[in-house]
């Protein structure tokens, strides 16, 4: 069934790759962008579905590209229909959902079966396939199978592949058919046993500590790998970049005219290792929180534009997985609901980054970096994708109101700024919250 | 300290740490720093009152008083120290450990503490060989939780127990202290301090009173992070050069496996870092010479140190019986009376 028309009207739209950022309306049909006109001057609105924006920012929506959805196997913990309405519910109207399920999503067949209707999701998911086979860092997958499934990228994501010849293998091979190569920076041989970022503060609460030279290590090596592989443009995408280290290290590359992305998590560029407190499970991620010199780092990367993009790593557990000691709690938070609401309160509000650059590291810049056509763009004939919130809005943030299964996350009660009112994905009303 | 870190814009305020709920109860003791100045004076003041009281008189402190020791290691002096402690002052107390309990079937620390909670227990002593255990039942059961030894972290009541021994040598046994009560005194503490509870309890505890300590190690057990750990805190390497400057030294156990583990030879340990007759007599002659146990003679602590004159080795073990009575007072009778730190 083809979903009514909407006119989203009196608002004011911010399209960074268009280049708009004034009041206008905008049409959706049939999935797509219809039209957008001046105020008022809507042409082929007759019968449509009229949202009142006013007071309200219309942007593109929001592309988060590193989730954890945890099905097919992990469902206490998430699903994708439980996913995507967390990510409706934050704005978001395309998840990449990351391969680390159970089975691993090393197949066509998986990689289908997640974008099956009967999954339920709200938004688009958009699977990341697993680079090796059962994510073992062994025998490569096969790209082209998984591509023409509907896989956007490749990774073995908490199991980093850490032997340079077989890196090297799924750089070449991912590139020949034109997919990104994730990969989770972590040299796992200097982490064994480790549960926060090592320094003064592990080394106060007795934990062992993951050196920040881990990830910086082997983000460098990577960049070698594909500074050897330049001829073929193998695409490396640095996943939650957490270290000062690691992002003078994608700098650099990029500076060397390399294929090189990186992506940074709200909780890298807010908290520090000081947030553990005592052994606050909600703070446990991998990589870690790090010290505050790191954290600062990804503010600056950030303003500056080193950063392509803002991806949550939502990382759901059920709760009773969270409260046990911390050396054995999982790794990871939520994020979907939290991501608008941090960046435009620190990013736009506190550090004074431009409305339409903050959107353009959550939609734009996400969409062009895994080469999703048609979306972070509200251009006419584009995906119906869009996000209307109040730009304005403080609120606080409650997890016992998520919308996502797991209520895992360090920003319970913080304020929040921009408040999501509709969602709306291929044409599709998905989310609403009117004030 | 990241030389890779770009200089950040002047008006960057990022959020702050938020403020840390713990200890959820009053009478808790998780960490030394849950403890004023003030609060080290009455422990101190009530484990010699305590310990001088008549054993019949004492018996009505905690009558009838349920105390459970939560065990999840193995432990001679410690749980032996505050059963008899518990008993002392007429508690009931009943030892659960991880071995013959449901923990073996994977029953949770919050479950455990639930149940525990249920039974009747009003404080709970914990060991547990993973850091930060005890906010985690604190956390869980808001009941009053005795920190006995958390993984690498902390061992608070070592801690104080040290302290009451290092005032009885050098401070003619005194309990009222104060921010300059050990001024001018260093405390040498010695060996595998990477994985030292006892450590992370005593750097934490004794500067606040005065003293300097100076941590002692190889690299591979001491980082240099050690230093950043509060202040009051100086690392010396060289083992007799510490002896020199030392008023107290406090060996600590140093776990044979754990240096094959570091590709560390152990007779280049014991030559580098055993505490000897001779050592003691020609560098330290007249420091008192600790060790929270167990010991492992011929390693750390050669036979004729741990048993002569200077040892106070035992005097610690019974100083924990007094500190320990206070520390189980202050959880279920004195700490609302206290001062709150």
């Amino acid at each position: 069934m083809t979903a009514a028309a909407i006119a989203i009207r009196h608002g004011h739209l911010i399209d960074p790759s268009a280049g708009i950022d004034a009041a206008k309306d905008i049409l959706l049909k049939d999935g797509r962008v219809a039209e957008i006109a001046a105020p008022g001057r809507l042409k082929l609105a007759n019968g449509a579905q009229v949202i009142d924006a006013t007071g309200l920012t219309i942007a593109p929506g929001l592309i988060d590209i590193h989730v954890h959805l945890r099905e097919p196997g992990q469902t206490h913990k998430e699903t994708i229909a439980t996913g995507t309405a967390a990510a409706a519910a934050g704005g978001f109207t395309a998840v990449a959902a990351m391969p680390n399920t159970t089975p691993v999503n090393d197949s066509p067949e998986i990689t289908r079966w997640m974008q099956a209707p009967d999954r339920g999701a709200s938004v688009r998911v958009f699977p990341i396939g697993a680079a090796t086979r059962g994510s073992k860092g062994e025998f490569l997958n096969d790209y082209a199978a998984l591509k023409s499934a509907g896989a956007v990228a490749v990774t073995d994501d908490g199991h980093p592949i850490l032997k340079d010849n077989i890196m090297r293998d799924v750089l070449a091979s991912a590139a020949r058919v034109g997919l990104c190569v994730i990969q989770h920076a972590e040299d796992t041989r200097m982490t064994q046993g480790a549960s926060m970022n090592l320094g003064p503060v592990s080394f106060k609460l007795g934990l062992r500590g993951m050196p920040a030279e881990a990830e910086t290590s082997l983000v460098e090596r990577d960049i070698r790998l594909v500074a050897e592989l330049r001829e073929s443009r193998a695409h490396l995408h640095v996943a939650h970049t957490s270290t000062a280290g690691a992002l003078a290290a994608v700098r650099q590359a990029r500076r060397n005219g390399l294929r090189v992305t990186c992506e940074v998590a709200p909780h890298h560029f807010l908290l520090t290792e000081e947030h553990v407190g005592f052994y606050n499970t909600h703070c446990k991620m991998n990589p870690p929180l790090r010290s505050a010199a790191d954290r600062d780092a990804m503010i600056e990367g950030i303003l500056d534009g080193v950063v392509d993009a803002i991806a949550t790593d939502h990382a759901p557990h059920a709760t009773h997985e969270k409260e046990v000691e911390f050396e054995h709690a999982p790794n990871g938070i939520t994020g979907l609901e939290t991501a608008l609401g941090l960046s435009l309160r620190w990013l736009h509000k506190e550090w004074k980054m431009p409305l339409g650059r903050v959107i353009s590291l959550l939609s734009p810049q996400p969409a062009a970096l895994l080469g999703f056509k048609g979306r972070g763009t509200l251009a006419v004939g584009s995906y119906a994708d869009v996000v209307i919130f109040d730009p304005k809005a403080e609120w606080v943030y409650r997890a016992t109101d998520s919308k996502s299964k797991a209520k895992n996350t360090p920003f319970d009660g913080w304020t929040m700024q921009g408040k999501v009112r509709w969602t709306i994905s291929e044409g599709r009303i998905v989310y609403t919250n009117p004030a | 300290m990241n030389p890779a870190a770009t200089p950040v814009r002047r008006h960057i305020h990022p959020p702050p740490a938020p403020a840390l709920p713990f200890p959820h109860h009053p009478g808790s003791l998780l960490s030394v720093m849950d403890l004023s100045v003030d609060a080290v004076t009455h422990i101190l003041t009530r484990a010699t009152a305590l310990e001088n009281e008549d054993p019949l008189l004492r018996d009505h402190i905690l009558l009838k008083r349920r105390i459970a020791l939560l065990f999840y290691e193995s432990s001679t002096r410690t749980r032996t120290s505050f059963e008899l402690a518990a008993k002392s002052l007429g508690a009931d107390t009943t030892l659960v450990s991880n071995l013959s309990s449901s923990i073996e079937k994977g029953e949770s620390l919050k479950d455990t503490g639930l149940t525990l909670r249920a039974l009747g227990a009003q404080a709970i002593i914990l060991r547990h060989n993973s850091s930060g255990a005890a906010w985690l039942l604190e956390e869980s059961t808001h009941l009053p939780v005795i920190n006995a030894g958390d993984g690498m972290h902390e061992h608070p009541t070592q801690a104080l127990l040290d302290l009451r021994t290092i005032l009885v040598h050098l401070r003619d046994g005194a309990t009222t202290v104060t921010p300059e009560t050990l001024s001018g005194v260093t405390v040498t503490i010695v060996g595998d301090i990477l994985h030292s509870r006892v450590a992370r309890s005593n750097m934490l505890l004794l500067p606040r009173l005065g003293a300097t300590v100076m941590l002692c190690g190889p690299k591979e057990l001491l980082p240099e992070m050690a230093a950043h750990a509060g202040p009051g805190i100086v690392i010396e390497r060289d083992f007799e050069a510490a002896m020199r400057q030392s008023q107290a030294i406090m060996m600590l156990r140093i776990q044979a496996e754990r240096i094959a583990g570091l590709q560390l030879d152990l007779e280049e340990y014991k030559a580098s870092y055993q505490l000897t007759g001779q050592r003691l007599a020609s560098l330290a002659p007249a420091a008192v010479v600790m060790h929270p146990g167990p010991i492992i003679r011929g390693l750390e602590i050669t036979a004729g140190v741990a048993d002569g004159p200077q040892s106070a080795i035992l005097e610690q073990v019974t100083n924990g019986v007094a500190i320990r009575m206070a520390v189980m007072e202050r959880a279920l009778v004195a700490a609302h009376q206290e001062a709150r730190p």
